[in-house]
């Protein structure tokens, strides 16, 4: 529907064109009548030789102009009339601008003939009208093509390799697992894979939101969506293009929309009552006021009390609210997943900003999750100890065991001889040769081996070689270079769960800056923890909880927020989060507060301005201080100008710059 | 079953309005008509014969919006 050549639709060019000789006409019309007027002392009225009917004639050529420029308005007035859509936007504008006409009509006959006043009027705001609905259609179609487009990292085609070794252009949704694709320079992924050929550097932005090149070579997987930017590749595909990360994305995007947030379910509330209130307040209005004014012996005055109501009509649609307010939403939606983050629906955005309590998982989020012996004592045991604790952990493939394995560089020699028991919570046994533990210190404890107290950072290892303690080993996680400084930056509470000890924990808490922490927690007692910290928070707050998507699913859920961090190809985190962080930076959390801010502080905006100018319109007209122009642009002017304000939200905001 | 049509409406209290009509119907169990993205999902129970309840639908909607179009239809 929407091309991307050719700014305007044809719907929209025969619409201009419509409005622009509607405007000239009336303009030459009212034109001649004040040369006529001032020069002659005559006007339209008096060329027409025919008594008390000389107002015919600037009535039938106003008539026919805005019979011309209204005519898609009064065919659907008419249609809807015969469907019972009294509160319909082109029903009620036609009534307000006939009823001008007819005002006209009355006073042109109750003074013989002379006056014409009100016909050019009631022409002029039908052409004001069309212009403002034209420049309305104009933006959102705009609005809503420069959203998508910048989202739009949809692959229009791929490169297959044919049966005689060539290459040929195939719809990427026709490509199947196993095919091979060729990918140039300057193209992009179009589908996920594994390179077969040839290396290249990748460019991520449209993913991740930023510039940064990786290198890729062969056997590397390649992710859809991201640019190849040095030399031609090949590739084999590894998914089919409906279940390609660049599919799941957009299908994501396009179902936040879906999603109404709470201040849009009540805007459209609010709209289902305002127009029918304004329609019965015209009613009463048109007729309250004249007969108290006739009762009370000051002459009725219908004209200008219906003049007014008439006035009302036209300010009573709700169509800025409307538009704006999810127009707002789909630009903040659309301006964050440009930023390298996927919020799947206008709720989050609306939670984000009122979040105060921030939860994050530590292995993964805060730390990089790669585990590396940092400390052996005694120092001069270092590879005594590091065998022995790399037999007790040659069945394990858990990060720390593999730790040990890499920091002890080779494959132990015989493993084989030893029988290796597992003691939940506290270590390893392992029973051949040697009778070696591998644990904590409670491991040493029940086995009765007096160990070393150590204190400080990561996780340690205790070793003890035929029940005589051997010495430790200190494996540590690096917190993220950028956690301090992007937890700085967050408005709230920043909570820390983890599995380590205190001591552990307490160091962490320290070099990130997080105020407070919850340690030796178990994998399932996070989720407990995250329901006291729930139900602790002050009403119309909420709670995100941020973490690596890995074993975390359940907390993500069930926070008011679910933010998954370094989302890109990882299925569990992009479907468990409500937000998905695709770059693995913590400072995408300030960012998207940021983004969540602004469209609110936008949707605020508009609200509030919309609102306010329609009910001063309202008090306005009532006073008959308004005119009906004044009251077409409380209409259509306004919800312009609450879609210019909307597109705001779509602006890039950069990471770990300062408060915009 | 869900699907997905693209829509061509020009105001945004209309696609509301239609929406609300739309989920009224026998046959659907959810609607959503999206002024913005110009799409329209519906939910029909399984099996249902689509063609015929968009005839309806379009009937539908064209007494609310007489410009209502669904793209194929």
């Amino acid at each position: 529907m929407d091309k991307k050549k050719g700014k305007l639709t044809r719907k929209q060019k025969k619409n201009l064109v419509r409005i622009l000789a509607a405007l000239c006409l009336f303009v030459l019309v009212k034109g001649i009548d004040l040369v006529l007027h001032h020069g002659y002392g005559t006007g339209l009225a008096r060329l027409l030789p025919l008594e008390n009917l000389g107002w015919l004639l600037p009535f039938g050529l106003y008539l026919g102009i805005y019979l011309y420029v209204g005519f898609g308005v009064l065919r659907k007035a008419v249609l809807n009339i015969g469907h019972g859509q009294l509160f319909d936007e082109n029903f009620l504008m036609t009534v307000a601008s006939i009823g001008a006409f007819a005002l006209g009509i009355y006073s042109a006959i109750s003074s013989s003939g002379m006056s014409t006043e009100g016909f050019d009027e009631a022409c002029a705001v039908m052409i004001f009208y069309q212009t403002g609905e034209w420049f309305q259609n104009y933006a959102v179609g705009k609005s809503r093509r420069s959203i998508s487009e910048l989202m739009d990292i949809r692959p229009d085609e791929a490169r297959q390799k044919q049966e005689d070794g060539t290459f040929r252009i195939v719809d990427p949704a026709q490509v199947k697992v196993g095919d091979i694709l060729q990918i140039l320079p300057g193209e992009r992924v179009p589908l996920d894979g594994i390179v077969t050929e040839g290396c290249s550097s990748l460019d991520t932005r449209a993913l991740t939101g930023e510039s940064v090149l990786s290198d890729v070579k062969e056997g590397d997987s390649l992710i859809s969506g991201s640019v190849n930017v040095e030399s031609t590749l090949q590739m084999r595909v590894s998914r089919p293009y409906s279940e390609s990360t660049v599919a799941r994305i957009l299908n994501l995007v396009e179902q936040a929309s879906d999603q109404k947030s709470r201040s849009e379910t009540l805007i459209t509330r609010f709209a289902k009552v305002y127009t029918p209130a304004v329609v019965i307040s015209a009613l009463i209005l048109a007729v309250l006021p004249p007969l108290i004014s006739g009762w009370t012996g000051n002459g009725f005055n219908w004209t200008v009390w219906i003049y007014r109501a008439l006035s009302f009509l036209v300010v009573s649609c709700p169509c800025a609210l409307v538009i704006s307010i999810p127009l707002s939403f789909f630009a903040g939606i659309g301006g964050a997943s440009r930023n390298g983050v996927l919020v799947k629906g206008a709720v989050y955005l609306e939670r984000m900003n009122s979040t105060r309590v921030f939860v994050f998982d530590k292995t993964g989020t805060l730390t990089k999750g790669n585990f590396v012996v940092t400390e052996v004592q005694p120092a001069d045991r270092r590879d005594l100890i590091l065998e022995y604790a790399a037999i007790a952990e040659s069945q394990s493939s858990h990060p720390i065991a593999q730790s040990i394995q890499s920091a002890y560089g080779k494959v132990p020699a015989d493993t084989t001889a030893y029988v290796l028991d597992n003691i939940a919570g506290k270590g390893v046994q392992a029973r051949g040769g040697h009778s070696i533990l591998c644990g904590n210190e409670k491991l040493m404890e029940q086995f009765g081996v007096t160990g070393e107290h150590v204190g400080g950072a990561g996780t340690v290892i205790h070793l003890a070689l035929d029940g005589k303690y051997l010495g430790w080993i200190r494996i540590t996680d690096t917190v993220k270079p950028e956690a301090s400084e992007a937890l700085r930056s967050l408005n709230g509470r920043t909570v820390m769960l983890t599995g380590d000890r205190e001591e552990a924990a307490r160091v962490i808490a320290e070099e990130t800056g997080i105020t407070e922490y919850r340690s030796s927690l178990l994998p399932q007692q996070k989720v407990d923890e995250l329901e006291r910290l729930l139900a602790s928070k002050k009403k119309g707050e909420c709670l995100c909880f941020v973490g690596d998507g890995i074993n975390d699913a359940p907390a993500l859920m069930r926070a008011d927020i679910g933010i998954a961090m370094g989302g890109v190809g990882s299925d569990a985190a992009i479907e468990a989060s409500d937000i998905v962080l695709m770059k693995d930076d913590l400072r995408g959390l300030a960012v998207i507060q940021r983004i969540a801010s602004k469209t609110m502080r936008i949707v605020y905006e508009n609200i509030v301005f919309a609102l306010g100018v329609k009910l001063a319109i309202l008090a306005l007209s009532a006073f008959g201080i308004a005119s009906m122009w004044l009251a077409v642009f409380g209409d259509v002017g306004v919800a312009v100008i609450a879609i210019l304000n909307a597109m705001r939200a779509n602006r890039i905001v950069r990471m770990s710059s300062g408060r915009d | 079953m869900k699907s997905t049509y693209g829509i061509e409406v020009d105001c945004a209290v209309c696609a509301q309005k239609c929406e609300d009509a739309i989920k009224k119907m026998d046959g659907v169990l959810d609607c959503r008509v999206n002024f913005l993205t110009q799409k329209m999902t519906l939910e029909t129970g399984d099996g249902d014969n689509l063609n015929a309840l968009m005839k309806k639908i379009l009937k539908t909607v064209r007494k609310i919006e007489p410009d209502f179009e669904i793209e194929g239809f």
